[in-house]
């Protein structure tokens, strides 16, 4: 694995028996001796921390000094009303191409004087040549790359944190603070990628690993590989970049118009004004051909990326196709999410996915397939 | 008990045998989830796929040792693939068969000889 990049956990990771994978460019965890299915119990009962450096950290600094002129200058590049997002506030967000499609999705974090951004590991540097080239006139694109990133999830989470950085249990989900910690200062969000309640935490390089360590002190704490990581954001309903959302996949089609606030809708206060905009409104307007779906095999046969999905038991071309599959070790039973024709994208229809040559009977169902525990 | 290199064990018993995959093979798949199993009195050829295994990570199949007929499979399997992760090795056998001719078994490793293949 020559080529590829570590984060500041790596010695840890070996230590702690992690087998190591390539992931967006990096040697990266997939699972520890406990494997995926007890990782994944694990999050949800206690509390598992997830090492996320390989992710994009970056500030956005407006030249005026005005942190609303960072915001509105993000603004031409998603559908989002930034404007709008409070100091010590985040909010999900995507990056638009032209054709309406999405280049990556991340956390967009307000800041007394920056915004703060979190992107995907496989996108981020295109992601930073994407907002350097469209925002330079207005603000610094300033990418952190001296700060490692971990993720603290699960109902434990928030005694494990308060005991290092006392103060972050009083935040609420989707709140950012910074911190001071005996592992210097810390940029805290209460947030996540698995559905339950917990905290992603900025932390110098020099601290990363001793914070890791401290927290995998705690009781209840336990490290989380890639491959639990998955479950658990799929049992979450939450879209994986690249597979699930893509540059061929509108807003619309991907069911995140929740992400899209009404001001940057039609007849909003600042409605379009991000790439794509007229396809994403019309698409709006007259409803996509396809929709993404959660999808429950009726069998225990998972469905995984990739399985078509038929209308009827026999005969008939695709109406879709399965882009995430696994097993859910909480709700004990296979889960998928893909797209399917708008026409047969209502709850509770019952779909064919071909596996291994059989169709085999799948219900439309609602997302997310465990209900999320975050703390509002 | 035999083995083969496709990571299955085979376990004499009066005229049949009980074919299952070995500890190692199952540590490799990972927690399995899903394990579907043929019908019994089916005629496989040795290298058909019999069973298929889904594991948090991955479908693999697994294929007739040798020549036979399916006799019986493990139906506990179907309700708790779990365990093939926890007695692979014992509870978790896969099925039963008639070998067409019982002499297979004497081309198959021995527990040392497995021992060295996975080293």
């Amino acid at each position: 694995m020559a080529d590829l990049r570590r984060t500041g956990l790596y010695d840890l990771h070996l230590e702690l028996g992690a087998k190591m994978v390539p992931f967006a460019g990096y040697e990266m965890p997939v699972q520890y001796p406990a494997g995926v299915m007890k990782e994944h119990l694990h999050c949800r009962a206690a509390a598992g921390l997830f090492d996320v450096g390989h992710m994009g950290q970056v500030i956005l600094r407006p030249l005026s000094g005005d942190v609303a002129d960072a915001a509105l200058a993000l603004e031409r590049l998603v559908p989002m009303d930034l404007l709008a997002l409070k100091e010590g506030r985040q909010r999900y967000a995507f990056f638009t191409n032209d054709a309406g499609g999405l280049l990556d999705d991340l956390m967009v974090a307000r800041w007394d004087d920056h915004l703060f951004v979190v992107v995907n590991a496989a996108c981020k540097a295109a992601d930073i040549a994407h907002m350097e080239a469209a925002l330079s006139d207005a603000v610094a694109v300033e990418p952190v790359t001296d700060r490692g990133l971990l993720a603290l999830q699960g109902p434990g989470a928030e005694a494990a944190l308060e005991a290092l950085a006392p103060g972050v249990a009083a935040m609420r989900f989707m709140d950012v603070a910074s911190f001071g910690s005996a592992f210097g200062t810390l940029w805290v969000s209460r947030s996540g990628y698995t559905g339950e309640d917990g905290f992603e935490i900025s932390v110098e390089e020099a601290h990363t690993e001793p914070l890791a360590r401290a927290l995998l002190e705690r009781e209840g704490a336990a490290p989380i590989g890639l491959g639990a990581r998955d479950s658990l954001r799929l049992e979450a309903g939450l879209c994986l970049y690249g597979s699930d959302i893509d540059a061929t996949t509108t807003p619309v089609e991907a069911a995140l118009l929740w992400a899209m606030q009404k001001a940057r809708r039609a007849g909003g206060a600042r409605a379009g004004g991000y790439p794509g905009a007229d396809v994403i409104l019309s698409q709006l307007e007259t409803g996509p051909a396809r929709l993404r779906v959660g999808l429950l095999p009726e069998g225990r046969a998972p469905m995984r990326a990739g399985t078509e999905v038929f209308a009827e038991e026999s005969g008939g071309a695709a109406i879709g196709h399965v882009t995430s599959g696994a097993y859910g070790p909480s709700i004990e039973a296979p889960m998928s999410m893909g797209y399917v024709a708008a026409a047969h994208a209502g709850i509770g229809t019952r779909l064919y996915g071909e596996v291994r040559g059989r169709r085999m009977p799948v219900l439309v169902a609602e997302m997310p397939f465990r209900p999320a525990t975050y703390k509002r | 008990m035999k083995f083969t290199e496709e990571h299955e064990w085979l376990r004499p018993e009066d005229d049949i045998v009980v074919v299952g995959i070995t500890e190692y093979a199952a540590e490799q798949l990972g927690d399995v989830v899903f394990v579907e199993l043929p019908e019994p009195g089916t005629t496989v050829t040795k290298d058909e796929e019999v069973v298929v295994i889904e594991s948090v990570k991955a479908a693999s199949d697994i294929a007739a040792p040798a020549d036979g007929e399916i006799t019986e499979v493990n139906e506990a399997l179907a309700d708790n693939p779990g365990m093939v992760n926890e007695d692979a090795q014992g509870d978790a056998w896969f099925f039963k068969m008639k070998l067409s001719d019982a002499s297979d078994l004497d081309d198959m490793m021995d527990e040392a000889a497995y021992k060295k293949f996975i080293a």
